[in-house]
C-alpha cells in the first residue's frame, strides 16, 4: 500500500470505529436489556466514563498523574445537589453550578500544584483531594455529613410548550446524559486537536525539549489541569443528578484511584480508552458485588493483574497487534 | 486554659510521633524505590492483627517484637513477587499496584479476623496515669513515644554509620552510580522495603494498644503521613520526622482554639508550605520533583 492509501484506510477505520461507538451508545437502552443490563447502569457507565476520560485528558495526553481528581468530581456533585436543594429547581442550572464549583476550585488549587512532577504531584493531589472529603464529612449542617446530601431531585427539562420528564423515565434521562456526554467529549476532542492539544502531547513526550522550545510548561499544565477539573466537575454534577444523592465517598481518593484504573484498563493513550475501561469496571463491579461480599479482593486482584500484565490497556493491546 | 493547651500539645506530640513513624517508613520506600506505598496502612493493620493473634502465646512484649518482623517478611514477599517488576516503569503503575493491594489487605483482614473491632489490651503497668495532675499522660503514651524515639534513633544511626545505611542514602541520591560501584541494588531495595514495612508493623502494634483493632484503622493514618512527607520535604528523612511532629502539634494546638478544624489545619499547613517553600521544610532542590 502506498502511504496515502494507508492513510485513507486508517481514516476509514477510525470513522468506522466512531460509528460503532456512537451506535452502541445511542441504542444502549434497547440492546442492554438483552444482556441483562438496565438503563441506569448504562447511565452510570456514561457518567463514570466521562470522569475517567477527564482524568485521562491530563494523564494520557499531558503525562501528569493526578490521584485526587475525585475531589473535583465530588465538588461537582455537591454543587449540583446544593443548587437544586437551596437555589432553584432547574436541572441545567444545577449542572452549571456543579461544574463551576468544582472547576474553579480545581483551577485555584492547580496553581499550587503545577510545579510538582511525577510521584510528588500524585501525592500532593491525593492530599489536597482529601481536604474536600473532610469538609463534606465535618460540615454536616450544609452537606449532611456522613449520611450524605439528600432532599433534591432532578427536574424536568422545560422547553415552554413541552416538558421532558427526566426523573421518572430512565430512558429520557439516559439520552439527556448522552447529549451532555457527547458535548463534553466533543469539546475534549476539539482541544486535543488544537495546537494547544499538540503542545500537551509534546510536554508528555519530552518536557525538557518542550521547555527549550520556549513553551511555558507550567502555564500549559495548569490550563490542562483546570480544563480537566471542569470536565470532572461536570461529570460529578451528572452523577448527583443520576443518584439524586451525594455523599462524602464521591470525594474520596479511592474513587480517584478507580478513575485512574479505568483509564489504564481501557488504554490511556487513546481517546476512547477510558470509556471502554469504565464499561469493563462498572459492569464487573456491579456483577461481582452482587455475587460475593469479598468484591474488594476481586477488584484489588484485577488492578494488580492489569498493572502487571496489561499496562497498556485493552485498546493499547489491540493497537499493538495491528502494528506488529 | 494553660493546662488544656499543655494537654493538647502533649497529645499532639504523641500523635505526631506516630505520624512520623508511619511517614518515615513511607519515605524510605519512596526515596530509594520511587514507590508511593498506598498499602502502607494495610501493612500497619497486618502488624496490629498479627500481634493480636500472637499475644496469647508469647505475651504483649513478645508480640511487640515478633509481629513487626513477621509483617516485614510479608513485605519482602510482596516486594519480590509484585513491586520489584515495576521498578523503572512509570510511577503510576506501582502506585496503582499498591492501591489494589490495599484493597486486598483490607478485605483479607475482614475475612480472617472479622469486620468488627477487636480489643487489644496493654500490660497493667503501662495503663496507669503517671500523676493525678497530668492524668492524660498515661504510661502507655509515654511508652509509645519512647518506642518511636528509640526506633527512629536506631534507624538514623544505622543509616549514618553502617555500610548498608550509607548505601541506602547513596542510592537515594543516585541509584545508577551505586549499582555501578558493585552494590546489589535489588537486595538493597528489598531490605529497604522491609525496613519501611517493619516500621509500619510496629506502628500497627503500638496503635492497637491505644485505639484497638479495626480493618480500616490504617486509613486515617495514611493521609497525615503523606502530608508529613510533603511538609518535611521529599527526600529528607529528618524532614519527614519534623513534618510528622509539626503537624501533630499543630493539630493539637488547633484543637484548643477551634476543635472542628483540627483535622483541616494539617492541610492548610501543607498549602502554606507548598506556597512559601515548595520543596518542603528540609527538602533538597530538585529531589523527585
Amino acid at each position: 500500500m502506498t502511504p496515502k492509501a494507508r492513510g485513507l484506510s486508517q481514516q476509514g477505520r477510525h470513522l468506522a470505529m466512531l460509528a460503532v461507538i456512537w451506535a452502541a451508545l445511542v441504542f444502549a437502552p434497547y440492546w442492554m436489556p438483552l444482556f441483562g443490563g438496565y438503563t441506569a447502569l448504562g447511565t452510570r457507565v456514561l457518567v463514570l466514563g466521562l470522569a475517567a476520560m477527564s482524568v485521562n485528558f491530563l494523564l494520557g495526553f499531558t503525562g501528569v498523574l493526578s490521584f485526587g481528581h475525585a475531589a473535583w468530581f465530588g465538588l461537582g456533585a455537591y454543587g449540583a445537589g446544593l443548587c437544586l436543594k437551596w437555589v432553584a429547581l432547574s436541572t441545567p442550572l444545577a449542572l452549571l453550578a456543579g461544574t463551576v464549583l468544582g472547576g474553579v476550585a480545581g483551577a485555584i488549587l492547580g496553581v499550587l500544584l503545577v510545579r510538582r512532577r511525577g510521584v510528588y504531584f500524585a501525592m500532593v493531589t491525593i492530599a489536597f483531594g482529601q481536604v474536600f472529603y473532610y469538609i463534606a464529612f465535618q460540615w454536616s449542617s450544609l452537606t449532611g455529613g456522613d449520611d450524605g446530601l439528600r432532599g433534591f431531585e432532578r427536574q424536568p427539562l422545560d422547553f415552554g410548550p413541552f416538558k421532558i420528564d427526566l426523573l421518572h423515565n430512565d430512558v429520557y434521562f439516559y439520552y439527556f446524559v448522552l447529549v451532555c456526554f457527547a458535548a463534553a467529549a466533543a469539546v475534549m476532542a476539539f482541544v486535543l486537536r488544537s495546537p494547544f492539544g499538540h503542545t500537551m502531547i509534546a510536554i508528555r513526550e519530552n518536557e525538557r525539549r518542550a521547555r527549550f522550545l520556549g513553551i511555558p510548561i507550567e502555564l500549559h499544565i495548569w490550563i490542562a489541569f483546570a480544563l480537566s477539573c471542569f470536565f470532572m466537575a461536570f461529570a460529578g454534577a451528572l452523577y448527583a443528578l443520576l443518584n439524586n444523592f451525594a455523599d462524602p465517598r464521591v470525594l474520596h481518593y479511592s474513587l480517584s484511584g478507580d478513575f485512574v484504573i479505568m483509564a489504564v484498563m481501557g488504554g490511556m493513550r487513546r481517546f476512547w480508552g477510558p470509556l471502554l475501561g469504565a464499561v469493563i469496571f462498572v459492569v464487573l463491579q456491579d456483577y461481582i458485588s452482587s455475587v460475593t461480599v469479598n468484591w474488594m479482593s476481586f477488584i484489588g486482584a484485577l488492578i494488580v493483574l492489569i498493572v502487571l500484565f496489561f499496562p497498556r490497556g485493552v485498546l493499547g493491546l489491540l493497537g499493538q497487534r495491528r502494528t506488529a | 486554659m494553660l493546662e488544656l493547651t499543655f494537654f493538647n500539645v502533649t497529645n499532639g506530640l504523641i500523635i505526631g510521633a506516630f505520624y512520623a513513624l508511619m511517614a518515615i517508613g513511607l519515605s524510605l520506600i519512596l526515596n530509594l524505590s520511587g514507590v508511593i506505598n498506598f498499602a502502607h496502612g494495610g501493612f500497619l493493620v497486618i502488624g496490629g492483627y498479627l500481634a493480636y493473634t500472637l499475644r496469647p502465646y508469647i505475651g504483649f512484649w513478645g508480640a511487640l517484637i515478633v509481629a513487626p518482623f513477621l509483617t516485614a517478611i510479608i513485605g519482602i514477599a510482596v516486594e519480590r513477587l509484585l513491586i520489584r517488576r515495576l521498578y523503572g516503569r512509570d510511577p503510576l503503575y506501582s502506585l496503582l499496584l499498591t492501591f489494589g493491594l490495599a484493597f486486598i489487605i483490607e478485605d483479607g483482614t475482614r475475612q480472617f479476623w472479622g469486620a468488627n473491632g477487636l480489643p487489644f489490651s496493654v500490660p497493667e503497668g503501662l495503663t496507669s496515669a503517671l500523676s493525678s495532675k497530668f492524668f492524660f499522660i498515661t504510661g502507655y503514651r509515654m511508652f509509645m513515644v519512647a518506642m518511636v524515639a528509640i526506633v527512629v534513633g536506631l534507624l538514623f544511626v544505622l543509616l549514618r554509620y553502617t555500610r548498608i545505611g550509607v548505601r541506602i542514602r547513596a542510592g537515594t541520591l543516585d541509584l545508577e552510580t551505586v549499582s555501578a560501584l558493585g552494590v546489589n541494588v535489588r537486595a538493597l531495595r528489598s531490605l529497604n522495603f522491609a525496613v519501611g514495612i517493619f516500621l509500619a508493623g510496629l506502628a500497627g502494634v503500638l496503635a492497637a494498644g491505644q485505639i484497638g483493632l479495626e480493618p480500616t484503622m490504617g486509613d486515617s493514618l495514611l493521609m497525615p503521613s503523606f502530608i508529613a512527607i510533603i511538609v518535611g520535604g521529599v527526600g529528607s528523612l529528618t524532614g519527614t520526622l519534623f513534618g510528622g511532629l509539626l503537624i501533630g502539634v499543630a493539630s493539637g494546638l488547633t484543637a484548643v482554639i477551634f476543635p472542628s478544624a483540627s483535622e483541616a489545619v494539617i492541610y492548610v499547613m501543607m498549602a502554606i508550605v507548598l506556597l512559601v517553600r515548595p520543596r518542603g521544610l528540609l527538602g533538597e532542590e530538585g529531589m523527585l520533583t
